[in-house]
């Protein structure tokens, strides 16, 4: 699962980060397509690896810290053990999304964005996951559930470490 | 043997498709019998998933929603044969709800093997490209143009005429890009048909390649949409081996590389030019236009960016010639469109119809009411973008032009339903919430005009000097459509519009106190 980073991070090599940059180098507009690859990699995209993207395809560090933080699936620090996502999108509101994403910062303890303290969860709230007959739709851990409302969510986000 | 249909689409998954198709094949060793369990892409509907299918000799039987805890009591009740169960529902075909619609482009969604190349040719798969090769580039531009089809990522432009375009261009290289960037809540056809039926999407933009010269392509699909990246990415894989692209596809001299591209999380994506730039690896800024991106695209070549459904409508035009196509449709809306009905909705899902029955026509038939049991009180058509429309207003044909003079969009063919719980103020604020999350910030209606959209709103649901409060508004809301660069600030007015026209008592909140 491309959004299920939170179970394969690798702790921080140059050498990787390296490795993993020149294997989508040679990419037409290989920018994003090596962003990804590194938050793939480590779970985040590193400060440290901005200069070596930088460096690699020829382009000034503003380049790639700008691509890095307009895009709000690329991450500058690690997730949490649990990824939650909920979905905020139209479709989900008329069946219960306000109430599910309103229990979701309650019950979790965090705003939309974060990251507990503690290191177990992250919530993000997501613009549509095209789920839209059978919401409300959260992901966690880069799983897709419909049909979620508070109890589920919660039996989920328990269940989150062994998911995916 | 016994061959058992379980959807693998995301869709199916999130309400337990995998348990039941992993139920069935426990069950099947259990009682000794040899059952193959196919992953196909959901027939689309949705309140039946997971739908299980059993082919029978007088073909596909259907059972759903079913649960792993329903699975025994098939097995039980013979379904296998096709046996009686409180869950059956029949001769798939023969659903009322499906057998109405006019399914074109998705005529092998959920009834295939997405990925067997085999069983996409056995269902009319390879025709249109095959048609294609015999024919020259102008013609078969000619051809899409004489079928009518329009853009159906929502902008609706006739697709033969801007083909037309990047044929004629004279520089090269020239390239294709699909938008696969479905952001749009309420629509996820696009994903259905990448998941469903992969190969369509390649067969059309290799046909697209043929028609303008261009030999390489790039698929864009968003990240929210796992599923569809790895079967898109495994169909392709799968057409380099078969042959169908490469440097010579189905052995002609033409050849076309295709490359799959994942966003990240921007709606703002979706838009061409902002595709274009992330295509490129650089922020998702929009570009201002023109040069179209038929003339100057990506990375500067002339390119086609047609949407999912656009490239898959075009195989059936070719595989079926103009006049079959335009024969469906009214007015300059030709062929079908792919609706999906979702939010409250009773019986969501896919809905793929000629242009021109009623929006109150699509509810009935097809939506059942709500999902919860009360009324109907708004339906958002066309995306977060999209105009509220109230029962008054279940009149309007589903056209583009008679949605367009109603102050509305069919956009991509989403049809979001609330019922009579909905809070419109808290929607209309949220077009603006949405607008200012976002917005690319390159235009300064789009980027400034939906923070302050969202504190207008605000005073106003506050009750403090409504009247005045709802002439900025209408003045702020002038300001973005005209001003802005693209159709996230020029739209994000329609919705909020919307409510100010259908349902302003959600807004003043003072009564007595708006004119």
């Amino acid at each position: 699962m491309l959004s299920d980073v939170s179970l394969r991070q690798a702790p921080w090599s140059q050498e990787v980060a390296l490795e993993t940059i020149g294997a989508h180098a040679a990419q037409r507009g290989p920018l994003l397509p090596v962003l990804h690859a590194l938050q793939e990699r480590f779970g985040f995209v590193d400060a440290r690896a901005v200069p070596l993207v930088a460096k690699a395809l020829n382009v000034s560090r503003a380049d790639v810290y700008g691509v890095l933080t307009f895009y709000s699936d690329l991450r500058s620090s690690l997730p949490g053990r649990v990824r939650v996502q909920v979905c905020r999108g139209e479709a989900c509101q008329a069946v219960g999304g306000h109430a599910l994403a309103e229990h979701a910062t309650r019950s979790l303890g965090v705003d939309f964005g974060g990251t507990a303290v503690d290191g177990s969860v992250t919530l993000d709230e997501v613009f549509c996951l095209g789920n839209c007959a059978l919401g409300p739709t959260v992901t966690v851990n880069g799983r897709l559930r419909g049909r979620v409302h508070s109890a589920e969510l919660d039996a989920l986000v328990a269940d989150g470490g062994v998911l995916a | 043997m016994s061959t058992v249909y379980v959807p693998g689409d995301s869709s199916a998954r999130s309400v337990g498709a995998d348990e039941v198709a992993a139920a069935i094949e426990a069950e099947a060793v259990r009682r000794g019998v040899v059952v193959q369990v196919v992953r196909n892409g959901s027939r689309g509907m949705m309140w039946l998933e997971p739908l299980v299918e059993v082919v029978t000799a007088n073909g596909r039987v259907a059972y759903g929603p079913v649960t792993p805890r329903d699975v025994a009591a098939l097995f039980e009740a013979g379904f296998l044969g096709g046996g009686a169960h409180e869950l059956g529902h029949g001769d798939t075909d023969q659903i009322p709800w499906l057998a109405q619609q006019d399914r074109l482009t998705f005529a092998r969604v959920g009834v295939v093997d997405p990925l067997s190349a085999q069983d996409y040719e056995g269902h009319g798969g390879l025709v249109a490209l095959r048609r294609a090769l015999v024919m020259t580039p102008a013609q078969i531009c000619e051809e899409v143009t004489e079928s009518g089809l329009r853009g159906r990522g929502g902008a609706g432009f006739p697709v033969g005429v801007k083909w037309r375009t990047v044929l004629d261009a004279v520089d090269l290289p020239k390239f294709v890009a699909c938008n696969a960037d479905e952001g749009d809540s309420g629509t996820f056809a696009d994903r259905m048909l990448m998941e469903g039926d992969p190969f369509m999407l390649i067969e059309g933009m290799v046909i697209a390649g043929m028609a303008v010269g261009a030999h390489e392509g790039f698929v864009y699909v968003r990240s929210e949409y796992p599923d569809a990246v790895a079967a898109v990415a495994a169909a392709i894989a799968a057409a380099y081996k078969a042959g169908w692209l490469g440097p010579r596809v189905l052995g002609s001299d033409y050849g076309f590389d295709l490359e799959i591209r994942v966003g990240a999380g921007a709606y703002i994506c979706g838009e061409e030019t902002a595709m274009l730039e992330s295509l490129e690896g650089k922020r998702g800024v929009v570009r201002a236009k023109p040069p179209l991106p038929a003339l100057e695209g990506l990375f500067g070549k002339p390119t086609v960016v047609n949407n999912v459904l656009s490239l898959a409508s075009v195989l059936v035009v070719l595989a079926r010639g103009a006049q079959f196509y335009r024969d469906f449709g009214v007015g300059r809306s030709r062929g079908t469109q792919v609706f999906q009905l979702g939010g409250n909705v009773g019986r969501g899902g896919i809905v793929e119809t000629a242009f021109g029955i009623t929006l109150g026509q699509m509810l009935e038939r097809f939506g059942g009411g709500t999902a919860s049991g009360r009324p109907i009180r708004a339906v958002q058509v066309g995306g977060p973008l999209g105009a509220y429309l109230p029962p008054a207003r279940f009149d309007l044909p589903l056209d583009y032009e008679a949605f367009a003079a109603a102050g509305a969009m069919l956009g991509h063919g989403g049809i979001v339903v609330f019922d009579d719980t909905v809070d419109m103020a808290v929607q209309a604020r949220f077009a603006m919430e949405f607008c200012a999350a976002e917005s690319c910030g390159k235009c300064t209606p789009c980027r400034v005009g939906a923070v302050r959209g969202v504190e207008v709103i605000d005073r106003i649901v506050a009750g403090r000097d409504v009247a005045a409060g709802v002439v900025l508004l209408e003045d702020l809301l002038e300001l973005m459509a005209e001003g802005s660069l693209c159709a996230m600030g020029g739209l994000t007015p329609m919705p909020v519009r919307s409510v100010l026209q259908y349902f302003p008592e959600d807004l003043d909140r003072s009564e007595g106190t708006r004119p």
